[in-house]
């Protein structure tokens, strides 16, 4: 099997943070982790992830404007011609870093909501938050970098999404990501109470349907469902080992940033190898390539060259093997574990007397955004779409 | 067409990228977390458009570069494309 090369990076620069969120992407034992690589180390990570390909950077975290060192990063990751993404909650980010970064190359500003739902009420309600977050807007705007914001729905504020995009749009976002969460990390622990119900959902994507209708280009809006809601998984990172490398603040070169659950497992580190040998040679990021390691159903599924059999880390977490089949697929044999989870939070919202069923439109389809790659940032877990390549030669892309 | 008119000058749309990927052997265009690969005759038009050249300058390029005629539909199609997805710009 032929082994392409990596094409996105995502540095995840420190697990420093100044919020607490209640689903947070990071492990939940970050606290155990190494120590952070020193800038050389990072500038020496950027140098070879380019010689071998990768050309879009992620910046992130935690909170990457907790490192001191992000503007030589950002020069030096732009004098390699990378496309730079900062995805940050803001906190921290004054008008002379701003300014530094442009001057450094700093591409586009990822807006997020860390995921705290007392974050968001605090935005809904226009308090501190919220005043943080329209400072740092104006600035992405004074600075002219593309806006995205990104916000991470859960049962407890999936109702809000036109109070949400109503925020966003007097902020002046040009793309609003409403990401539902995906469960891994702090948010596997969280999952019965953040799972939200099929009727929440519904509604959420009827709201930014009409918001979309309404605003047309001016404001893009990407919705992504939970895959816990589908009978097909995502095609999780394109495969693992196939376009997506993340390397953690002590190093840990992983093919994708939950990957380090996975037992059995050797992890290569940066400041053991070098990229190149732990791209292609690791067993690390060899075990899930291709489909030798797949089980039935997956094995003989004629579909398994598009979904790849699903998300690795959810197989493992929900079955506790992590070659079977993504039990989100309703072909798997485990697929009642996803049903009875989608099922325990229809009885949890029902006895807290949300969710009920809306007399809305029909379920719009799901929003795609074609001719893209498969890449997976800091919301890596966080969601994902099927797009079509089409006539500009684009390839299909399954976002996080 | 319909429309793009020829004497409008396409332009790389703000916040995106295009660039050569030795590693892709292809075009890149690059913006806020996302790329897209782009075919041969796709980055040939992009990479011509540059805000100076109008439509027409490009179709007549690429045709005298590709020897060929008739690219005129497919380029009004394509820049169309690009201009709704908002991969390009248009000044008039
Ligand atoms: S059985 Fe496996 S390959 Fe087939 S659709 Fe389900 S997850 Fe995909
Ligand atoms: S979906 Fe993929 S990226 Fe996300 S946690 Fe699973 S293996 Fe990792």
């Amino acid at each position: 099997m032929s082994v392409g090369p990596p094409l996105w990076l995502l540095a995840e620069l420190t697990y420093r943070c100044p919020l607490h969120c209640v689903f947070c992407s990071n492990p939940t034992e970050f606290a155990a982790t190494g120590a952070e690589l020193a800038t050389a180390d990072w500038l020496r990570v950027l140098r070879e992830a380019r010689a071998l390909g990768a050309v879009q950077l992620g910046l992130s975290g935690g909170e990457p404007l907790a490192r001191d060192d992000l503007e030589p990063i950002i020069a030096a990751a732009h004098s390699l011609g990378y496309y730079i993404n900062l995805i940050t909650s803001g906190v921290g980010m004054t008008e002379e870093r701003i300014r530094a970064f442009k001057a450094a190359g700093l591409d586009h500003i990822q807006l997020s909501f860390q995921d705290s739902s007392r974050e968001l009420n605090d935005f809904l309600s226009s308090t501190r938050t919220f005043e943080l977050k329209s400072r740092v807007a104006a600035l992405i705007r004074q600075y002219e970098y593309p806006m995205v914001l990104n916000v991470v729905l859960h049962r407890l504020n999936i109702d809000h999404v036109d109070e949400i995009l109503a925020m966003a749009e007097r902020i002046g976002a040009e793309y609003v990501e409403l990401a539902n969460t995906q469960y891994y990390g702090w948010a596997w622990l969280n999952r019965d109470h953040l799972l939200p119900t099929r009727a929440q959902l519904e509604r959420a994507e009827a709201a930014a349907q009409r918001v979309r209708a309404r605003l047309g280009s001016r404001m893009q809006i990407f919705f992504v469902v939970p895959d816990y809601f589908e009978t097909r998984p995502k095609a999780c990172m394109n495969g693992l080992g196939s376009v997506f490398l993340a390397v953690t603040p002590d190093g840990t070169a992983l093919p994708c940033h939950a990957a380090r659950m996975l037992p059995g497992l050797t992890f290569p580190n940066v400041l053991e190898s070098d990229l190149r040998s732990i791209w292609y040679e690791s067993e690390a990021f060899n075990r899930f390539r291709g489909e030798g390691w797949m089980k039935e159903p997956c094995r003989s599924c004629p579909e398994r060259h598009k979904d790849h059999g699903g998300c690795r880390c959810q197989a493992f977490l929900l079955t506790g093997d992590a070659a079977n089949t993504d039990p989100v697929c309703d072909l798997s044999p485990h697929h009642h574990l996803v049903t009875e989870a989608v099922a325990r939070a229809e009885r949890a919202a029902a006895a807290a007397g949300n969710g009920t069923p809306s007399a809305g439109p029909g379920t719009p389809a799901v929003v795609s955004r074609p001719h893209e790659l498969v890449f997976r940032d800091h919301r890596i877990s966080i969601a994902v779409e099927h797009g079509s390549g089409a006539t500009a030669g684009g390839q299909a892309r399954g976002e996080s | 067409m319909i429309g793009v008119r020829p004497t409008a000058k396409p332009s790389i749309a703000h916040g995106m990228r295009l660039q050569w990927e030795p590693a892709q052997a292809a075009h890149v265009l690059l913006y806020p977390e996302g790329m897209v690969q782009l075919n041969e005759s796709a980055g040939a038009i992009m990479s011509r458009c540059d805000g100076v050249r109008t439509v027409a300058d490009i179709v007549a390029d690429l045709e005298r570069t590709y020897s060929t005629s008739g690219l005129t539909d497919d380029v009004h199609a394509f820049v169309e494309l690009a201009v709704e997805r908002r991969w390009l710009e248009l000044r008039e």
